[in-house]
């Protein structure tokens, strides 16, 4: 097999060093995607460095009421936690439509932003794929796509984004911590992952050698209803046909003051519902409201050949997701 | 082969039948504490074991023209890697896929084009990712449609008539007054057992030892004598613990014939375990099948005409017709009648069995056609079943050993309160939720093949009992101590059993349901004739205590002509999520009339188990054939999608009380398959009565199940 070192350094500036030190490097954290890509050869990294057991295993209130989470916080761990459960229910929610309570007990917050699509075609070497082998083609284009993207997918790459966390953490607003050779910055985790392009072998904006240290999500929303709405083809352990998450600030006779809106299961990232929120905001939440809202947005999908069910299966999900979240009062409320 | 139970004690006094009892599994202890040894797991590794992993092929079909394997050779650890070019050659085969390496064509993506060997499997698997195939690729036909120009009918479709009419049913469905016309898809299916297929082979001069996990030692060593050209005595083949199978170790795989060509090439032990990733392609699975039923009744529901006609892919390389037809020959008494298999020869991976090979979905598609008929009649369904119930098995005439489909359907009724049902179809509403229920039948065939024991009682008091039966997580094992307990008439922890290999008297495969009745009868046999030899023994036993043989050749074949099946009923409720499409199950109640229950225990786990594949082929399972790029495009269990915990809720199963003297010692019929076959209809049928649209094609994924809704 091909050898690999692996270290396992003491603070953030330590395992950055340690990256940058030897070319083809990865980061190891719960290695649920990780450790499978390398059994399959797609992944060969020359190095792991260890970051599963960095002091970043915190879950902090933030003084105005969000919540900052460690980078190795583990999936199950956030989802549990008080001030997530009670303030964030769709962060919660999202976490626990994930995987399986095996993988979530060893998957990390940062690392579940990272992993990379579950198309076959890139977990098979012998295919063409983008992603990749950038140049060698994109075979899902012709071959199975049931579960690709309908949205900003680009001649190149079809694959979408994995997580359920991440779709929850893009209508929160929530911003990724991120420490590199450069130093430390900050990215909105809806800007974080990439849409494919020219460079689907990119999925993220993070550069060579930065390590997520933390994602935050702003008190703005705190405490208002939101939800997370996963459809899959068995109960549990499955990845997204099509999920959105939706966070709600309505006044009292149910009119949008704010919105967050994403969905999952669609892109090639977290697909942030600029186009619906806009459309909803200042407006009474009525079913049609959100119906057109949604509809404008969708408007956007380009579905491949064996795809076309998904738009229709994300506006049920988006319309009925956003609906319940309306005031109880709200004559509007299913 | 290790004896698992042994006791001193042997009093016979007063003793309860160990038959029927909720016996746990005798082996249980060891399985949880992870003492029980698989196929590769043997305590006794060889320091110099090899480690093999395959190269499949990447294009749908054509010819290797090249296999550089200079790379591969070039890394750290390799001991050899086998090509068309350089593997042993070995004789002839009843199954062609068992003939690997043996020449340069590709049948279908994922076919073994080479085989890497390495002093550990990490070496083995980099050295396979660094061979170079190089083909001359020609154009692949891997999906089956029902227009395909070159289907035909076959002479049988795994050993039924291909084609079998009574009457003539086309023209009793044109005069019949209430006519059911229809069609229905089911995907390609895959067994996928969690142990996957893995060998370990060691050659000892001219003797070959095999671990394998398969279904039966002895059909493995039959081929590897073939293949390799010894004698059956100079092979020794394990199959000690299994984990799983459902059809796809019952017939010898390539692995094992890899295993043991590695080994004899390298001169070391090798173990060979499949990956995941390679089994979709090389361990068979269930066809897909396109189902077209025409159903005529009067308008009392008496059935006047049934078509069936099933078609299935198979391979270019090998014939294996899944018997997708079958079921309206055993069902329903119908005047006239026509059951056709047609086939269609693809670059396809070899179709196999998969649990209840044939019943199965042509069960699931029959009795999704009759309760299509129950509505278009306005007739309750367990009704129309009840109307249409024969005195003979339709197709042959004869008399049925015992048929108790009645007593199921009525039982499970009872239980499952289905006489409160609302016939309305789409009228249940609980929110965005709508909710229905649905019932099938099931049937299975009795099958018993010859086997041999042996029965040895011990100076000691205790008693050892032999055969080459295969425990693959059934209960077997114990199950077969339980009657040689009771026909020597001591308790069961005075008998101690072993199973699982070559060395033992021989006995057929685990599969077909027939394990346990054909080893059960081998047992009963041996340990009857023991009970006879003992009561004429007088004094102390020899050191080597007294023993006593069986073969039931004469006494299995000898059978009388009766049409013998299992019959059941499966009930299920499904909540039907209006926004999303999503089905799940809210309840499933099976009850089953299968002879003789043994084991309590174990036979509620292997009718549940049944019903959670049904509920799996019903709802989430399938495989997708890459019309592309050939092959399937599932190929790990995070996208296969059997069913988890979280889809299976409430389920029961139960049985009715069967005595049927026309089987075999025990009263007993199989019971390892029946589960899978009412389940999907009565769960398609549910969904229906939810929401009042009829689906046809499995699995009831959320994208299906939202268009229908719009």
């Amino acid at each position: 097999m091909k050898p690999f070192g692996y270290q396992r350094p003491a603070t953030v500036e330590a395992a950055v060093e340690a990256f940058a030190a030897t070319p083809g490097a990865r980061y190891l954290a719960g290695g649920t995607n990780l450790m499978d890509l390398m059994k399959h050869g797609v992944e060969t990294p020359a190095v792991l460095v260890d970051v599963s057991r960095l002091p970043l295993d915190a879950v902090e209130e933030l003084p105005d009421g969000g919540v900052r989470a460690g980078a190795t916080v583990r999936n199950s761990d956030l989802a549990a936690h008080p001030l997530v459960h009670d303030r964030f229910p769709v962060l919660s929610q999202a976490l626990l439509a994930g995987a399986s309570g095996q993988l979530r007990n060893m998957a990390t917050t940062g690392g579940n932003l990272l992993q990379r699509t579950r198309c076959g075609y890139f977990q098979d070497t012998s295919a063409a794929c983008n992603k990749r082998e950038p140049g060698s083609g994109c075979a899902a284009r012709d071959g199975v796509h049931r579960d690709h993207a309908v949205l900003g997918h680009s001649e190149r790459c079809v694959a979408t984004h994995p997580s359920d966390m991440a779709v929850a953490l893009a209508a929160l607003d929530a911003v990724v911590e991120l420490y590199g050779p450069e130093g430390a910055r900050t990215v909105p985790v809806a800007e974080f992952h990439r849409l494919p392009g020219e460079h689907p072998e990119r999925d993220t904006v993070i550069r060579p050698g930065e390590l997520i240290t933390a994602v935050t999500v702003p008190g703005t929303a705190a405490g208002r209803p939101s939800a997370y709405r996963k459809a899959r083809d068995r109960a549990s352990y499955a990845f997204a046909l099509a999920s959105v998450a939706a966070v709600l600030d309505t006044d009292e006779d149910g009119t949008v003051r704010a919105v967050g809106l994403a969905f999952g299961g669609l892109a090639h990232r977290p697909w942030r519902a600029r186009l619906a929120e806009t459309a909803l905001l200042g407006q009474r939440l009525t079913e049609e409201a959100v119906a057109r809202a949604v509809d404008a947005e969708l408007a956007l999908a380009e579905p491949l050949r064996d795809n076309g069910f998904k738009v229709p299966l994300a506006r049920n999900l988006a319309v009925h997701t956003l609906s319940g979240l309306a005031p109880a009062r709200s004559p509007q409320r299913l | 082969m290790r004896p698992t139970a042994t006791s001193t004690a042997a009093g016979a006094v007063g003793r309860k039948p160990a038959l029927g009892a909720a016996t746990e599994r005798l082996e249980g202890r060891d399985k949880v504490t992870g003492t029980a040894r698989y196929a590769t797991e043997q305590p006794h590794t060889a320091p110099d074991c090899a480690y093999a992993w395959p190269v499949p092929a990447t294009v749908a079909a054509g010819r290797v023209t090249a296999v550089d394997a200079s790379a591969a050779l070039a890394l750290p650890g390799t001991l050899a890697v086998l090509t068309p070019d350089n593997a042993p050659r070995v004789g002839e085969s009843d199954d062609p896929i068992l003939r690997v390496l043996q020449d340069h064509e590709v049948p279908h993506r994922g076919w073994f084009v080479a085989l890497a060997v390495a002093d550990t499997l990490e070496n083995a698997r980099a050295a396979a990712a660094a061979v170079t195939v190089s083909y001359e690729v020609r154009p692949h036909d891997a999906v089956l449609r029902e227009d395909h120009p070159d289907a035909y009918v076959p002479e049988t479709a795994n050993g039924h008539p291909g084609r079998r009419e009574r009457g003539d049913a086309r023209e009793a469905f044109a005069a019949a007054p209430v006519r059911v016309e229809t069609s229905y898809t089911i995907p390609p299916l895959h067994n996928h057992p969690m142990e996957p297929h893995a060998s370990y082979a060691r050659w000892d001069g001219d003797h070959l030892t095999v671990y394998d996990s398969s279904q039966g030692a002895h059909p493995v060593r039959t081929a590897l004598a073939g293949l390799f050209g010894l004698e059956p005595g100079r092979i020794t083949v394990v199959s000690e613990h299994v984990g799983g199978g459902f059809g796809s170790k019952g017939t010898p795989r390539p692995h094992v014939v890899l295993a043991a060509m590695a080994a004899r090439h390298t001169g070391r032990p090798v173990k060979l375990a499949l990956p995941r990733g390679q089994m979709a392609h090389v361990v068979g699975y269930r066809s897909p099948t396109l189902h077209r039923l025409r159903l005529g009744a009067e308008r009392d529901g008496t059935l006047t005409s049934v078509e069936h006609e099933m078609t299935a892919q198979t391979s270019r390389i090998k014939e294996f017709v899944e018997h997708g037809a079958v079921a309206a020959r055993v069902m329903y008494a119908v005047p006239h009648s026509l059951t056709t298999h047609r086939a269609v020869r693809l670059d396809v991976p070899s179709p196999s069995w998969m649990r209840a090979p044939g019943e199965a979905p042509s069960m699931y598609a029959l009795e999704s056609a009759m309760d299509e008929l129950a509505t278009e009649l306005g007739m309750d369904p367990i009704e129309l079943r009840l109307r249409n119930e024969p005195a003979t098995e339709p197709d042959s005439g004869l008399p049925f050993s015992s048929r108790h489909l009645a007593e199921c359907l009525r039982e499970g009724a009872r239980r499952f309160g289905w006489h409160q049902r609302d016939p309305r179809p789409g009228v249940r509403r609980e929110g965005d939720v709508l909710t229905g229920t649905g019932v099938a039948a099931a049937t299975y065939p009795v099958m018993c093949d010859p086997a041999s024991a042996s029965a040895t009682a011990r100076p000691d008091g205790t008693f050892l009992v032999r055969i080459d039966a295969t425990d693959i997580g059934t209960g077997a094992r114990t199950v077969l101590a339980q009657i040689a307990a009771d026909a020597l008439g001591v308790p069961l922890d005075s008998v101690a059993i072993e199973i699982g290999s070559t060395r033992l008297p021989y006995g057929p495969l685990a599969g077909g349901s027939a394990g346990t009745a054909s080893w059960g009868w081998a047992v009963h046999e041996a340990c009857t004739a023991l009970t006879r030899r003992l009561a004429d023994h007088h004094g102390p036993l020899p050191g080597e205590g007294l023993t006593a043989e069986s073969d039931t050749t004469e006494a299995a074949e000898a059978t009388p002509p009766f049409a013998r099946h299992a019959f059941g009923a499966s009930f299920a409720e499904v909540r039907v999520d209006t926004v999303s499409g999503e089905v799940r199950v809210r309840r499933m109640l099976g009850v089953y009339a299968a002879g003789r229950i043994l084991n309590a225990r174990t036979a509620r786990s292997q009718f549940i188990g049944g019903m959670t594949m049904g509920l799996g082929m019903a709802l989430t399972e399938h495989s997708t054939s890459d019309a592309a790029h050939g092959g399937f495009a599932e190929r790990d269990l995070a996208s296969y999608h059997v069913p988890v915990n979280a889809d299976v809720p409430e389920i029961d199963a139960h049985w009715v009380d069967e005595v049927d003297t026309h089987l075999n010692p025990m009263g007993s019929k199989g019971i390892g398959e029946i589960g899978i076959v009412g389940t999907p209809a009565a769960i398609g049928n549910a969904v229906h009565h939810a929401i009042g649209v009829r689906l046809r094609e499995l699995p009831l994924t959320p994208d299906k199940v939202l268009a229908a809704l719009r």
